[in-house]
């Protein structure tokens, strides 16, 4: 069973939805021992870090997504929810985040459009099984002001270009994180959530 | 780089997909899931949702159509019309909505703006503004059109922005309905005073309408109704069109060879 976990942020019904095509049972959740339970987690949403991270703390789900992470089960974070993985973000003043990749979250440089709101071309570094089947250049949809820059470079999966190239799926190991929505990005981003379950299937 | 989006909206009332022209003269058009999973299909970038009865009843179903939509489609929804609260923008996250649209009501209270971006960030708050030519600029008008405000345009896109609005719609009552192409100057005016992405909408008729409001009037994104909705255009013939005129667009699984992308 993989747990979505629900901390009040927003649209959970794509990406639910689009897990259960790749036929894996969902629960939507903000309890954490149901968290602790689940064989893989995916903390989605939208707005801003600080208080990504106040609800997180509030449900008791900063300790549960920690250990779920450290016994080594699978984790997705998507957008906000990859965000929480880096050190600090430095939406709003300086935020802690959950530091599981060493790394800042910044905001994305004047002179283009922010929000950066839209489709746009994700570049692999690599091959991760996250892209199997996905082109190289594919378009995913984003929307979002602030942008991950992990310390490591090996912990940067792709790059996209919005005013400046940067990370736009990172990870290590089974932890990893989409700063695009694959739960709006059409075909090729359920064909990413069909990848993150077969990678939690390898794992289990 | 961002792909210029091209979006497809229905209006919804009593559960039904409605089309109109300058605002009047409802003709029913079809089942909302039906008609959504055809834009999907036919690779549209992002479908918009206007509650157009936004009555309690009228809402109810709305919301439930919204809902499903939210379970069979997975590209961008935006949902508007008769939204007043911080809390019913809540109401319609949580149905499914990514991005709300406020209008009449952010003109009437413009905290509105305010409080939904700073609860649920600017990234969801979109600002709608009908506008209509008046002497030698554009006034904001509300309630669908029939009332007029002494509000500029270009100012009142400001004043959205920098209350939290994450991105503007330019709709042109003068433009609604002709299919002559979208009110170009405007668009570009309100699109070059603006940090955040700008869609242009009214007046879109054939696939050269898209490329100019795109190119020429430095929009984001293009939305149409009724060209789509009757079938006079598909989404694919304008972004053969964009595509033949070298702008980059976003072409889905169904529609391309792997690796064809770009």
């Amino acid at each position: 069973m993989l747990a979505v976990v629900d901390y009040d942020a927003g649209n959970l019904r794509s990406i639910t939805h689009g897990l259960r095509l790749a036929g894996v049972d969902v629960v939507i959740t903000s309890d954490p021992a149901l968290v602790r339970s689940a064989t893989a987690i995916v903390v989605p949403g939208v707005g801003a870090a600080s208080d990504t991270m106040r609800n997180l703390e509030q449900r008791g789900l900063v300790p549960a997504i920690l250990e779920s992470i450290e016994s080594g089960k699978p984790f997705l974070g998507v957008c906000m929810g990859m965000q929480v993985l880096l050190t600090y973000s430095e939406e709003g003043g300086l935020h802690n985040c959950l530091n599981v990749l060493p790394g800042v979250v910044s905001r994305l440089p004047e002179g283009v459009k922010v929000p950066h709101m839209g489709w746009n071309q994700v570049r692999h570094q690599g091959n991760h099984p996250l892209f199997t089947g996905i082109p190289s250049g594919a378009n995913f949809y984003f929307v979002h002001s602030f942008y991950p820059n992990p310390s490591s470079t090996s912990d940067v999966l792709a790059l996209t270009e919005h005013g400046i190239t940067f990370p736009s799926v990172i990870g290590q190991g089974l932890v990893m994180g989409t700063q695009f929505h694959p739960e709006k990005s059409g075909n090729w981003g359920l064909r990413l959530l069909r990848n993150f379950v077969e990678i939690c299937r390898e794992a289990a | 780089m961002l792909t210029p989006r091209i979006i497809v909206c229905l209006d919804v009332a009593r559960g039904k997909v409605i089309r109109g022209t300058k605002f009047s003269a409802d003709r029913e058009v079809g089942d909302p899931i039906t008609l959504a999973a055809e834009y999907n299909h036919q690779g549209a970038d992002e479908l918009v949702f206007y509650d157009i009865t936004a009555s309690a009843e009228g809402r109810s179903l709305f919301i439930d159509v919204l809902e499903r939509c939210a379970e069979q489609l997975f590209i961008p929804l935006t949902v508007g019309g008769g939204v007043r609260t911080p809390d019913e923008v809540k109401r319609l996250l949580r149905a499914g909505a990514d991005k709300v649209s406020v209008n009449t009501q952010a003109v009437a209270n413009p905290s509105l703006i305010h409080e939904s971006a700073q609860r649920f960030g600017s990234q969801c708050i979109v600002l709608s503004m009908d506008i209509l030519h008046q002497g030698d600029h554009y006034c904001v008008v509300t309630h669908g059109g029939r009332q007029r405000t002494d509000l500029d345009a270009v100012d009142w896109a400001k004043r959205g922005v920098e209350l939290g609005a994450g991105e503007i719609v330019v709709n042109s009552i003068d433009a609604d309905g002709t299919k002559e192409g979208y009110a170009l100057s405007i668009t570009r005016q309100i699109a070059e005073a603006v940090p955040v992405p700008v869609v242009a909408s009214g007046g879109a008729g054939k696939p050269e309408d898209f490329y100019t409001i795109l190119v020429e009037g430095r929009a984001d994104a293009a939305l149409a109704a009724g060209v789509f909705h009757y079938g006079e255009l598909t989404v694919p013939q304008v972004k053969d069109y964009l595509k033949h005129r070298g702008l980059s667009v976003r072409l889905d699984i169904a529609g391309l060879q792997q690796g064809e992308e770009n």
